[in-house]
């Protein structure tokens, strides 16, 4: 049995509160870096560590803090991305809502390290218990010394204010999220410059997810080795893993980085709904590229997912049954892009739309010979031509689609019907 | 506290009164169930921003509503996960009782039908948002229960419409 880390807590009766955050240890890690520790010390750390950020891109955390410039005449922004839309996800909404201290801790002590005085934390505005849970630690925490100025009687000052979102899975994507934080339409920037150099109000600022700032605390209680030691060297740590659809026990999982895609779906999970059969599994919510059954030995980590051609993403697993048309489950999958597409580039916004019209008439029975090269060509004149990851997220998704279930969809063509049907 | 002291205090967490557009239209449409011209350019008075700038804010966001919604507002996922469990036989059962399509409001102004992506609650799918609050493993016995629920929480209003008389379709 794995320990759990990040939801030792999630269990216990009132666990969002202060108290009981406390009574496990809470903020030690926060006195600790405080007294025994320079902020460059602490990005040390966490570079040892190997820590890799749990949005999606698996971007090393302590290699991104260590680009924000050191000259201290500038603001620096910590910005916390709890937007969590990427469809199959729910981990970053259950640490807010059950343990909240856990990030506000996580925060305090990155923003030490960075050298920012002020963060927010972008929730997306749905979460209406995250939102209230995290509002009511912020105040504890001021309360109690742990945030405001000189804090535990340091000289370090820190605010943690909430951004609630709108509704716009884009918001999800780092500078749309700045873009957004500022007032304006959530359309990504062009890169460089990076946030770290120019990002929020055009001041150095870091972006991390929830689930990366919660294991930050963990990191400075008990060695970058612990953590290094947990899963694949490269790519360590405990894991949150979320796991839905047509599966027994849906749920959120804390195990290791790496294990097998089959171990977490079949043995924690419960495997497949009875008298069911496991067609395929997506690994790392709908913009990781669908696994067919055969696959699942593949490890959850960030690099043996790239290698299968897959990613690990959100580690939002969706589980999807012998009962289920591929052809729907792209169909919605591509349909929910389109509907997100912020419409800034061409690719992307009208790529989309051709992909649904052409899924959709595959779909209904309706299709024609030639659908499926159109669909190749769609995603080839996607991919790589998006101004962002949204864009090829789509693409990539719809072409392990076409590769792994292509029998399905030329099913629907030839016998102009849908077989599930 | 006003709707001009809320959006003051949401203003002051911010180094420019543009970041505030996004917090003040979410006060407002709490104050006012949605958000018409009128209201959004008070919006744009009360932080001294451009008028544009709230209209495309008000305009890019899908929880920002310029038409006046329903008192309760179903909102049921039919992401993937939702989906796959179910959620599309939800949505037809709805239909059919509310007598309502989705994106439409019942003619006594209760319920407004809509479907959403992800809501982040997957392990409890399906799943639908009334309000603030989350309903996870639904079934139609529970939709049923649910609606009924609802109903019976509303104050009664003399000028009620049959509860069962489709909307004229907007
Ligand atoms: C379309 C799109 C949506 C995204 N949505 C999220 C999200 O909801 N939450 C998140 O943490 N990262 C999301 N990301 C990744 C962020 O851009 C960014 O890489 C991440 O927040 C960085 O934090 P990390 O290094 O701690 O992972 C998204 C990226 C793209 C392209
Ligand atoms: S890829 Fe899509 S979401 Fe990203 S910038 Fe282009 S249009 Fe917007
Ligand atoms: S797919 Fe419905 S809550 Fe995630």
């Amino acid at each position: 049995m794995f320990d759990p880390v990040l939801l030792k807590n999630i269990d216990l009766p009132d666990s969002h509160l202060l108290s009981t955050y406390e009574a496990g240890g809470g903020y030690r890690a926060l006195a600790k870096v405080l007294r025994e520790h320079t902020p460059d010390e602490v990005i040390e750390l966490v570079k040892q560590s190997n820590l890799r950020g749990r949005g999606g891109a698996g971007f090393p955390t302590g290699m991104k803090w260590s680009f924000v410039p050191k000259r201290a005449d500038k603001e620096k922004y910590l910005c916390c991305n709890a937007d969590e839309g990427e469809p199959g996800t729910f981990k970053d909404r259950i640490i807010m809502e059950r343990d909240p201290h856990q990030l506000v801790e996580g925060l305090a002590v990155s923003g030490y390290a960075i050298g920012a005085r002020t963060a927010y934390v972008y929730v997306r505005g749905e979460y209406v218990t995250a939102i209230r849970r995290l509002e009511q630690a912020i105040a504890e925490a001021h309360a109690k010394g742990y945030l405001g100025t000189g804090i535990l009687g340091s000289d370090f000052d820190f605010t943690i204010h909430i951004h609630c979102g709108a509704g716009a899975y884009i918001c999800g994507e780092e500078t749309a999220m700045l873009e957004s934080l500022e007032g304006k339409r959530a359309q990504p920037r062009l890169k460089p410059p990076f946030p770290a150099v120019a990002g929020l109000y055009a001041s150095p600022t870091v972006i991390n997810n929830v689930e990366t700032l919660a294991c930050v605390p963990h990191i400075v209680m008990r060695g970058s080795e612990w953590f290094r030691d947990i899963g694949p060297d490269k790519s360590p740590g405990p894991k949150l893993y979320c796991v839905s659809g047509q599966v027994r026990r849906p749920g959120l999982y804390e195990l290791p980085m790496g294990i097998p895609l089959r171990e977490l779906v079949e043995e924690h999970a419960g495997g497949a709904l009875p008298g069911r059969r496991i067609k395929a599994v997506i690994p790392g919510g709908v913009s990781a590229p669908v696994i067919p059954a055969s696959g699942l030995e593949v490890g959850m980590d960030f690099d043996s997912l790239a290698a299968a051609g897959s990613m690990l993403g959100s580690a939002g697993v969706v589980v999807i049954d012998d009962t289920t048309c591929m052809v729907k489950v792209a169909t919605r999958i591509v349909e929910f892009f389109h509907h997100e597409s912020c419409g800034k580039c061409t690719p992307c916004r009208e790529g989309l739309n051709w992909a649904v019209k052409v899924m959709r008439r595959i779909e209904a029975g309706e299709g024609a010979p030639g659908d499926l090269e159109q669909l190749d060509m769609l995603c080839k004149g996607i991919f790589g031509n998006t101004f962002c990851a949204l864009g090829d997220g789509a693409a990539m998704g719809l072409r392990a689609a076409l590769k792994h279930f292509r029998d399905e969809f030329a099913a629907h063509v030839e016998e102009r019907r849908c077989p599930f049907h | 506290m006003g709707m001009r002291e809320q959006i003051e205090t949401a203003a002051a967490r911010y180094p420019d009164r543009r970041s505030a557009i996004m917090p003040a239209l979410l006060i407002a449409q709490q104050a006012h169930g949605h958000l018409p011209g009128p209201v959004l350019e008070e919006v744009a008075d009360i932080l001294g921003v451009e008028r544009i700038w709230v209209y495309e804010l008000a305009t890019f966001y899908t929880l920002f509503h310029t038409e006046p919604v329903g008192r309760f507002h179903l909102q049921l996922c039919d992401n993937l996960s939702c989906m796959l469990c179910g959620a599309e036989r939800l949505l037809a059962h709805m239909e059919t009782v509310l007598g309502i399509g989705k994106g439409e409001t019942t003619a006594d102004g209760l319920f407004t039908l809509s479907t959403v992506e992800c809501l982040g609650a997957c392990e409890m799918a399906p799943v639908m948002q009334v309000g603030d609050h989350y309903h996870g493993n639904l079934n139609i016995a529970r939709v049923d229960e649910l609606l009924d629920r609802l109903r019976a929480s509303a104050p009664r209003v003399e000028t009620i419409a049959p509860a069962a008389a489709p909307s004229p379709g907007e």
